[in-house]
């Protein structure tokens, strides 16, 4: 009897549609108009289940929706094409209802047979999704294929449920994460791998265009479920443009919003000049930067080694490299991340303390080994400012400045002892503490060839990170937040990284750009929100 | 001539074999991944292990490269591993910028790069000939970022007369065709020089000089036809290396050529599109260096084909 008190009144908890929290409209904010943003590099795809850089991630947020979404410039979750959602009382069922009347671009309703097609679509290994292991919690993950997941069923055109195998408080962020964005069926079988070029969402905006190597064309979804939304008519993307040219043509009024930022040979420039700083936007980022120090291998498999080489980095210095556009970081989560241990401290920069360390660990005269750095400004700069640091405590490192690929490949491995984050560095996939740890953190990730470059793997902080994932009522979301402060207090004690910073984002935009500067930095769309940024004239 | 043809092609065949064979080896020892990149930081390794064997990655390197040559028989070149599109779609929708790029540079390489040299040749030893000598020498060696952007910087950004980049009219085709002719240009000019040098001391110029011909006739009529040999076997070679892509001048003028379709391939180890790029890029320089060799008995009947 107390079990079901408990759960009814979790259920309740949630069924509730969420929307104390929702977003205000910007009452100043005029429809119409449109915007031009350019990148370096071309889109690569537009598929929900494929599309994995920052590049594509927010085009394709604004093309599709989940079953959640987040509330515009914050990290917190509200429901998206699902109206209502109820949690069983032990953590392992999900029910989605469905709210009516959502379209496609193609001008069908969507219903719940749409959103198991797409969540067994992603899950499939014919796919090749880059998301599937997302989706590990679902009941019959493991023998996802053509016959589906076993756990998505569709109770009616609008309810769908989702049983899970253990309960997991990440869970509603994964139901917000483009993987499971939800496709139309026909569509994807029809066009089948071109699906990536020609897609076709609920979203706030339909792609209209694309030529191959130079732009894509957003247009306005007249259709979409939210009144109101989106405010622009449309926006291109015009691609296979050198940062310093972008902001040449931002500066001509000929580009809205430079997507890869601004280039760090005219930051200065930018900064120092009132009428441009005054166009750009800063704001934190779910990213740190940090170097790994292997632990199966000798001399970090010793505790006073790996101590000693983060008391000798100096990360103020380091900062300064990339022009101050970041913070000194402390610890694995960024600052803006929940769970983030505020007044701890970190390591102290302690050349002194280090080289003692150093001695303790019979190492008096240093050693000689390897840094692993990918070969694109800045990173080699900042490989060799970390080079310098550590030569003062007489460790000799030598610079192997490879491929973003080769790197990767020497991390997974196990093969490379040290290895500077730089440009491959973790930017979460979903706002919450767990996903800055399993996959480089934890012993999954240490396995060969997984992204836990240290092969650190501490069975006790996995056995403490299952049981916090395992909280998923929200009324223990505070003392699951504490859980996971001290799960990386406990990566601290051992060291496994040296925690380097946390980057900041610049975002710049032209005059004539509207809205609050929230959505400049949104946390899950990068470079903005699209659906709700406006122009002003 | 027919039989000579037909013995470059089966050469020209046999070189594109060893091309394909060296480049797929090379992708094949390279110490990264491309199944890694594909299945994303999450993926599991049971992930991995499916999409390695789905793209036939894990059979052996000559199973690999016969189904790839297999494919490329037929006329298939393979889907991108990240963009799930397929190659030669890519690279048709990159061809036209490259080719109408690769025409212009060209021209501008020519008509800066030959003038410069006749001029020099002409004056040989005064300060002229030692003055375009250094310029050439300076084009030869500068930076193509630096040039792009300096270029793009006064006639775009502070005059106005080109757009800042991009692709569509003949605006937009100037400055990028004018800052590669720039820095070709060196090299025609240096060799025109040497071989202009070569023919004005021939007998049949000082015969004509003596016929009290005019100097430009000289210069157009009887030395130009037998200088410009070197030049021709030269935009062979030139034709080659346009077609291999021009990263730096793309992406300054953000034009929408080959060599940026090449340049994120190799970043992000797409073999098919590193594939695909190299087979065409060879493929030019075989049929640009097969033209120069069929052009040349036209402009010098000397010449003979075997």
């Amino acid at each position: 009897m107390k079990n079901l008190l408990a759960s009814t009144a979790v259920m309740l908890a949630l069924a509730l549609p969420g929307l104390a929290q929702d977003y205000s409209p910007d009452p100043n904010a005029k429809p119409g108009g449109t915007i031009t943003i350019t990148y370096k590099d071309d889109v690569a795809t537009l598929d929900p289940a494929i599309g994995y850089d920052w590049q594509n991630w927010s085009m394709i947020k604004s093309l599709f929706d989940g079953l959640m979404d987040y509330v515009p410039g914050t990290t917190t979750l509200r429901p998206g094409l699902a109206e209502s959602y109820e949690i069983s009382g032990d953590g392992l069922v999900y029910t989605f209802h469905l709210r009516p009347g959502v379209k496609f671009h193609n001008g069908r309703e969507m219903t719940a047979e749409d959103v198991k097609y797409s969540l067994d679509r992603v899950t499939n290994p014919a796919t090749q999704s880059p998301g599937a292991g997302f989706f590990g919690s679902i009941a019959g993950f493991e023998n996802a294929g053509d016959g589906g997941l076993s756990g998505v069923e569709v109770v009616d055109p609008a309810t769908v449920k989702i049983t899970l195998t253990r309960p997991d408080a990440t869970f509603l962020h994964v139901m917000a994460l483009n993987f499971s964005f939800v496709v139309p069926k026909e569509v994807v079988e029809a066009e089948g791998a071109d699906f990536g070029k020609k897609p076709v969402g609920t979203g706030a905006f339909k792609l209209t265009e694309w030529t191959l190597g130079q732009r894509l064309v957003f247009e306005k979804n007249p259709d979409y479920w939210i009144a109101g939304v989106p405010y622009l008519d449309s926006f291109t993307v015009e691609v296979g443009q050198e940062p310093v040219v972008a902001l040449l043509r931002l500066q001509n009024g000929e580009v809205d919003i430079p997507g890869d930022g601004i280039p760090p040979a005219k930051f200065t420039e930018v900064m120092g000049d009132p009428a441009q700083a005054a166009r750009v936007v800063v704001g934190g980022q779910l990213h740190t930067g940090y170097v790994t120090m292997n632990v199966t291998t000798p001399p970090f498999d010793k505790l006073e080694v790996r101590k000693a080489v983060n008391m000798a980095i100096n990360k103020e210095r380091i900062t300064q490299i990339i022009n101050g556009r970041a913070v000194p970081a402390t610890q694995p989560l960024p600052p803006s991340m929940p769970g983030y241990t505020e007044g701890y401290a970190g390591y102290p920069y302690d050349p002194e303390g280090a080289k003692a360390l150093l001695a303790e660990a019979g190492l008096a005269d240093g050693f000689e080994t390897e840094l692993y750095v990918m070969n694109t400004d800045p990173n080699p700069r900042i490989a060799q400012a970390i080079q310098q640091d550590l030569a003062a405590i007489g460790i000799k490192a030598n610079l192997q400045n490879l491929a973003q690929a080769n790197v990767i490949e020497a991390g997974g491995a196990g093969t490379a002892p040290m290895i500077w984050s730089g440009g491959m560095g973790w930017i979460a996939d979903f706002p919450d503490p767990s996903n800055f740890y399993g996959p480089i953190l934890g012993c999954a990730g240490a396995a060969e060839g997984g992204w836990n470059w240290a092969k650190f793997c501490d069975e006790a902080l996995d056995a403490k990170a299952i049981e916090a994932d395992s909280m998923f009522d929200p009324a223990k979301a505070e003392d699951r937040l504490k859980l996971w402060s001290d799960v990386y207090m406990g990566v601290m004690d051992k060291a496994p990284w040296v925690p380097v910073f946390n980057e900041e984002r610049y975002t710049m935009k032209s005059e004539r750009m509207g809205g609050e500067d929230a959505l400049y930095v949104d946390p899950v769309s990068i470079p903005v929100n699209y659906d709700y940024v406006w122009v002003k004239q | 001539m027919a039989a000579y043809l037909i013995r470059r092609l089966v050469q020209a065949v046999l070189i594109l074999l060893g091309v394909s064979f060296i480049t797929f080896f090379l992708l094949y020892v390279l110490p990264a991944d491309p199944v890694r990149q594909i299945a994303g930081r999450s993926a599991t390794a049971q992930t991995v292990e499916n999409i390695r064997e789905q793209l036939g990655l894990d059979r052996p390197f000559v199973v690999q490269y016969a189904r790839y040559l297999g494919a490329l028989v037929q006329g298939d070149m393979g889907r991108s591993y990240l963009q799930k599109t397929e190659v030669a779609e890519l690279i048709l929708s990159r061809l036209p910028a490259t080719l109408l790029l690769m025409v212009a540079a060209i021209f501008c390489e020519l008509v800066l790069g030959l003038t410069m040299g006749i001029v020099a040749a002409l004056w040989r030893g005064r300060a002229v000939d030692q003055t375009l000598m250094i310029t050439s020498f300076v084009t030869v060696s500068a930076p193509q970022f630096v040039v792009s952007l300096l270029l793009l910087y006064v006639f775009a950004v502070k005059l106005g007369w080109f757009p800042i980049g991009g692709y569509g009219t003949f605006a937009h085709l100037v400055l990028p065709a004018v800052t590669l002719g720039i820095l070709g240009s060196g090299w025609y000019s240096r060799m025109m020089r040497s071989s202009m040098i070569d023919v004005l001391r021939a007998d049949y110029i000082r015969t004509a000089r003596a016929k009290g011909l005019t100097r430009v006739r000289i210069v157009l009529r009887h030395a130009l036809p037998n200088a410009i040999l070197p030049i021709i076997a030269m935009i062979g070679i030139d034709i080659g290396v346009f077609m291999g892509g021009i990263v730096v001048v793309e992406s300054v003028f953000g034009w929408p050529g080959i060599g940026q379709l090449a340049w994120q391939a190799i970043q992000r180890v797409d073999i098919p599109i590193i594939m695909g790029v190299t087979l065409v890029s060879a493929c030019a320089i075989v049929l640009g260096n097969l033209l120069a060799d069929l052009i040349a008995p036209f402009i010098d009947p000397r010449i003979r084909l075997r």
